[in-house]
């Protein structure tokens, strides 16, 4: 349905903060006066603490665990060692891969951080202090922390336990169709070539991970307070882990202090201290700090990436070719959909209309902590928007073009929609050409190229980044894609209570993105309600409709849509209901925007609240009391949101350093609810962007050591050194979303960092620089100068 | 990042510091701003047994100009030095130093006395203070000693001060030539530590020639150097660009730095040339505007 856009009807949605709307997000009063409630804010009556001791070694033979000086500590109450799980079966758990994660290390520890042991205490102080007391006599073993070394010959075996694994090689996925993409190659005029490295960075939320698990020894029932950007998910997880009945597993996932997709996965902590709770008979919490938080929890990307483009004699691609190497630390615990093992790296055609593409991925395990898709990225399309984007730039430095003519010249067309891609996705709607020339005209792009040229001339360094990214988001449908077997459809339940006042409960989970508001204003938009009487509910499995949860951008395209269809069931409902009121017939009931009439009788309306009212009160025969429903939505396709980026940077020759001086950003992400949270969420995604692009870094040494365990080392934006942006806008709506709406919660941090690092390549090319890993640190771009003999 | 158990004591009178100080010795630790050592508690990196808080001494705090010297109070916040406009055009490097320390909310917090005295090789003020010819006063229960800034830095996290002393006062001598300095530095974000900064401080004589140069080196060595190779070259000599070039190239040889995740030695030498030279012109150019 595309929105109506008369003005009465946009007056309107004013009046009751439907789509289109900037109304101010209704939980921002209790999250501005510190009022917000975390996990780490739930006190229990007896509850106690635990602490994880973390294996100091990256790869270690574990040859006992001495744990007496711990528990002579006063106020320890247990130690739990990998040995006592073992007991109870817990010492392994599933991944969301379908590999196995040690819950705490039993014969070896894998990485450094890894989880030993749990001391559960009275308090945190005694917890910390206990900890430091527990000894584990660790035979050190030759550490592997590449993907390079741990596929080479004669790597030590990091996964000896899995029966079968005689190496560290995770999975072979291939994509896209290879004979096509070497008849391509084979009668390219051109080919570009780009190899680089997409490094490993963190979701790093400001609220670490942590839960309180609570099993009351009386009833058997198991509350989980949990930091959960899944909470349906996770209880029918706990249930197949610990093996604890799910009629009795309640997790509430509270507020939330960010996710970025670092609260998708089960962590050791959560199933210690719910293991532990149960044991103890009393409630358990674990809150990790933040070196807890950065040197085991789900990290981002670690993605080596080569390929290249066949362009023919017009300087049209006409093939691409990707190997892929990554870096899956020592557990494969990435969470995606299961057919596909590298995510959906394979959106890498981007916004280019190429015939044929091959993809060959391949995953390692070394010495690291696990994960890997999560920070902001709908599956690994954040590594594939990034190769893409710089390649094309690659090409245009090849064919001496503007990187704005080889990008229109390759677009996928406006009228070529729905496009299916080489590599099998059929995109829903686009008009690149559009949101490039947006783009180019608010920064005035033909005057910046003058002043670089002038600049160039003087030896000045100026570089102006190109990025024109294509996401895929908003998983499923179910039939392809799923978490852990579940299929990825989202549920609304909507209760409109008799005094036209309702309730709106979601399978999806706000974790700062605005969803009290937005959803409010969905249901706004199709009943008339005012978005301030809908009160959203979401995070508390007890009452809310089983759903997959938010990330991948995923909230707006499934669960928005599931709202929109739930509130269009009360509307039809509603019209039996007026048809009586009204003594008509159903079929001449119209509504809009709240009002029910009778054809031809405009002036005589019932309202929305009215025939609520006589839901309870004045129904007619036959017809059940209420009004309320429930959807379970399962889309039909993705949603492709899209967008221009432009940066410009000038660079320090003497230092290195590189300053953002603008960045424009044009993004369509179809019809966008509430403008103001969209343009946060951008503005968000564009900072993180930053941040990957030049500063934010987890790094190891030889022995596995991790560097950068705390916010001194692992570098994150604030907005003393953020650039400013500028936004604009196109808006395509989805052909197949019921409010036309796409995903936009991680376009920016996908479609960002090429068009950063673009930029410094582009004040760089002309001196043959042609890449630069990011993070672009200062002494990268220095020694890149300084290789060309440029120096201050 | 939850310290380990210790004491904790707030005296009135720095008599009473110093008295547990000489009780304690190594096992106790003075608290100043609290922003160096309290990460440190935090991370159990230290963990001394008791902590003497010296925030509710009188006398530790402010900045005055008495006998040819600028007395800057141990105990003064790195905020109070940002904000004393009036040390403009006499001591230039201290005002564009202290807005570039950390952020607000250390600066707020942190004392330049304590910031010398933890002597991180990356601190700021230890280049400040050998580029302008600082001396620190630091009192026991024995006695009381001056120590020259030049020498005091001995390596990371080490100085010249015994652990039953307690500095009181910075005091950096003030002449009446014209003056200029500056101090630039190289941080990853708003809030970093140093990758590479110096601290740069010049006196015209009359003629116009160079009288003193002073140099700070930060973050490239085991502690805060002083380029003295620079400095020579630079005195008795009339400005020039050839001059400053060649002061820098010594400045970057007096460097030793060790690569890290910041850079390489090359580099970070690289970077203290390149800084000592804008710092040199901007230093001379602003004490050829001042009056004398």
């Amino acid at each position: 349905m595309a929105v109506d856009t008369t003005e009465a009807a946009a007056a309107a949605r004013q009046a009751m903060g439907g789509i289109g709307v900037s109304l101010a997000r209704k939980e921002d009063a209790r999250f501005l006066h510190g009022q917000g409630h975390y996990v780490d804010d739930v006190v229990l009556p007896g509850m106690l603490h635990m602490v994880i001791v973390r294996s100091p070694h990256a790869h270690a033979r574990i040859k006992g665990i001495d744990s007496s000086a711990a528990m002579a500590v006063p106020g320890v109450i247990a130690v739990v060692t990998g040995e006592l799980l073992a007991q109870h079966k817990l010492a392994w758990m599933p991944t969301l891969s379908g590999d196995t994660q040690a819950v705490l290390a039993t014969d070896k520890v894998r990485f450094q951080g890894q989880e030993v042991a749990c001391v559960i205490a009275e308090t945190k102080y005694i917890a910390e202090d206990a900890a430091a007391l527990v000894s584990v006599d660790y035979e050190p073993l030759q550490a592997v922390t590449t993907p390079q070394q741990a596929i080479a010959p004669g790597a030590p075996v990091i996964r000896d336990e899995k029966e079968g694994q005689t190496d560290n090689k995770i999975y072979h996925w291939e994509a896209g169709d290879k004979e096509a993409t070497d008849a391509a190659f084979a009668r390219a005029t051109k080919v570009v070539s780009l190899e680089t490295f997409y490094p490993r960075c963190h979701p790093s939320p400001l609220e670490t991970c942590g839960c309180v698990a609570d099993l009351d020894p009386v009833t058997g029932n198991a509350t989980i307070y949990m930091t959960s950007q899944a909470p349906h998910a996770h209880r029918t997880l706990f249930a197949i882990v610990a093996g604890l009945p799910e009629e009795k597993i309640r997790i509430i996932s509270p507020d939330l202090g960010g996710g970025f997709g670092n609260k998708v996965p089960i962590y050791p902590g959560y199933v210690v201290a719910t293991a532990a709770s149960l044991l103890i008979g009393r409630p358990v919490k674990w809150i990790e700090d933040r070196t807890d938080n950065l040197i085991s929890t789900g990290f981002a990307r670690d993605y080596y990436m080569d390929g290249s483009v066949a362009i023919d004699e017009n300087g049209k691609f006409i093939g691409l070719r990707v190997n892929l190497l990554s870096d899956n630390g020592a557990f494969f615990a990435d969470a995606q959909p299961s057919k596909f093992k590298a995510g959906l790296f394979h959106i890498v055609t981007g916004s280019y209309d190429i015939p044929a593409a091959h993809i060959v991925a391949n995953g390692a395990y070394t010495n690291k902590a696990p994960g890997g898709v999560a920070y902001r990225c709908s599956f690994r399309v954040t590594e594939a928007s990034y190769f893409i984007e710089r390649l094309v730039e690659s090409a245009a430095v090849e064919l001496g073009q503007d990187p704005v003519t080889t990008r229109l010249n390759n677009f996928i067309q406006p009228e070529a929609f729905p496009y299916t891609s080489a590599s099998g996705f059929e995109y829903d709607s686009g008009d690149y050409p559009a949101a490039m020339k947006v783009a180019l005209d608010m920064l005035g792009y033909d005057e910046l190229r003058k002043e670089q040229a002038e600049k160039r001339a003087r030896g000045e360094l100026m570089g102006i980044g190109v990025a024109s990214f294509t996401e895929v988001v908003g998983a499923g449908k179910g039939k392809d894609y799923d978490i852990a077997g579940l299929r990825m459809f989202d549920s609304a339940e909507l209760r409109i209570h008799p005094t036209g006042k309702g309730i709106l409960k979601l399978g999806v989970k706000s974790q700062g993105q605005g969803h009290e508001t937005t959803f409010a204003q969905i249901v706004a938009e199709e009943l008339g309600i005012p978005a301030s009487d809908i009160e959203v509910r979401e995070g508390d499995t007890d009452n809310t409709p089983f759903g997959l949860g938010t990330y991948a951008s995923r909230s707006t395209p499934v669960g928005g849509a599931a709202t929109a269809i739930v509130a269009r069931k009360l509307r039809d409902k509603g019209k039996l209901i007026a048809a009586h009121l009204f003594e008509a017939d159903v079929a001449d009931i119209e509504f809009d925007h709240g009002k029910y009439n009778v054809k031809g009788s405009p002036d005589n309306v019932k309202t929305i609240q009215d025939i609520a009212f006589a839901a309870y009160t004045n129904l007619p025969d036959g017809l059940e009391a209420g009004l309320e429903g429930v959807t379970y939505y399962d889309p039909p396709n993705m949603t492709f949101p899209f967008g221009t980026y432009l940066v410009v940077v000038d660079i320090d020759k003497g230092t290195g350093q590189v300053k953002v001086r603008r960045m424009v950003a044009v993004d369509d992400c179809g019809v966008r609810i509430n403008p103001m949270i969209v343009e946060g969420q951008i503005h968000g995604g564009l900072t993180e962007g930053f941040g990957i692009a030049f500063m934010e870094l987890i790094t190891f040494d030889d022995e596995g050591n991790c560097i950068g365990s705390n916010f001194m080392d692992y570098l994150i934006p604030t907005a003393w050194e953020t650039p400013r942006f500028e936004l604009g806008q196109t808006v395509t709506p989805s052909p197949h979303h019921p409010i036309g709406a796409k995903g936009v919660g991680e376009s920016a941090t996908v479609g960002s960092p090429a068009a950063y690092v673009n930029a410094v390549i582009d004040a760089l090319s002309h001196l043959g620089i042609t890449n630069i890993d990011m993070p672009i640190t200062s002494d990268k771009v220095w020694a890149a100068l300084r290789s060309k003999g440029v120096t201050e | 990042m939850f310290p380990a158990a210790f004491d904790y004591t707030a005296p009135g009178a720095l008599d009473e510091v110093l008295s547990l100080l000489s009780q304690h010795g190594d096992d106790a630790k003075v608290l100043a701003g609290g922003q160096s050592l309290i990460p440190l508690l935090k991370l159990r990196f230290a963990a001394p047994v008791i902590l003497v808080d010296i925030g509710r001494v009188d006398g530790l705090e402010g900045i005055r100009r008495e006998n040819g010297h600028v007395r800057i109070g141990a105990r003064t916040r790195h905020r109070d030095v940002e904000s004393a406009t009036e040390l403009r055009g006499t001591l230039d490097v201290l005002l564009d130093a202290a807005p570039l320390i950390s952020d607000p909310l250390i600066r707020n917090m942190g004392t330049v006395g304590g910031s010398i005295c933890h002597a991180d090789p990356a601190g700021d003020w230890g280049a400040v203070m050998l580029a302008v010819g600082a001396e620190f006063v630091v009192k026991s229960a024995s006695g009381e000693r001056v120590l020259p800034a030049a020498g005091f830095f001995e390596g990371p996290f080490t100085t010249g001060l015994r652990s039953d002393e307690v500095m009181t006062e910075i005091r950096i001598p003030v002449g009446s030539g014209r003056s200029g300095g500056t101090y630039l530095k190289l941080e990853r974000k708003v809030g970093d530590f140093a990758s590479v900064a110096t601290a740069v401080h010049v006196v015209l004589g009359g003629d116009g020639r160079i009288a003193a140069a002073g140099i700070g080196l930060c973050a490239v060595g085991a502690h805060s150097i002083k380029a003295t190779a620079a400095e020579a070259a630079l005195v008795g000599q009339a400005p020039s660009d050839e001059l400053i070039a060649e002061a820098a190239r010594l400045a970057g040889d007096a460097a030793e730095p060790k690569a890290d995740i910041r850079g390489s030695a090359e580099y970070k030498r690289d970077v203290a040339r390149v800084f000592v030279q804008r710092g040199l012109h901007t230093a001379i150019n602003r004490a050829q505007g001042a009056t004398a």
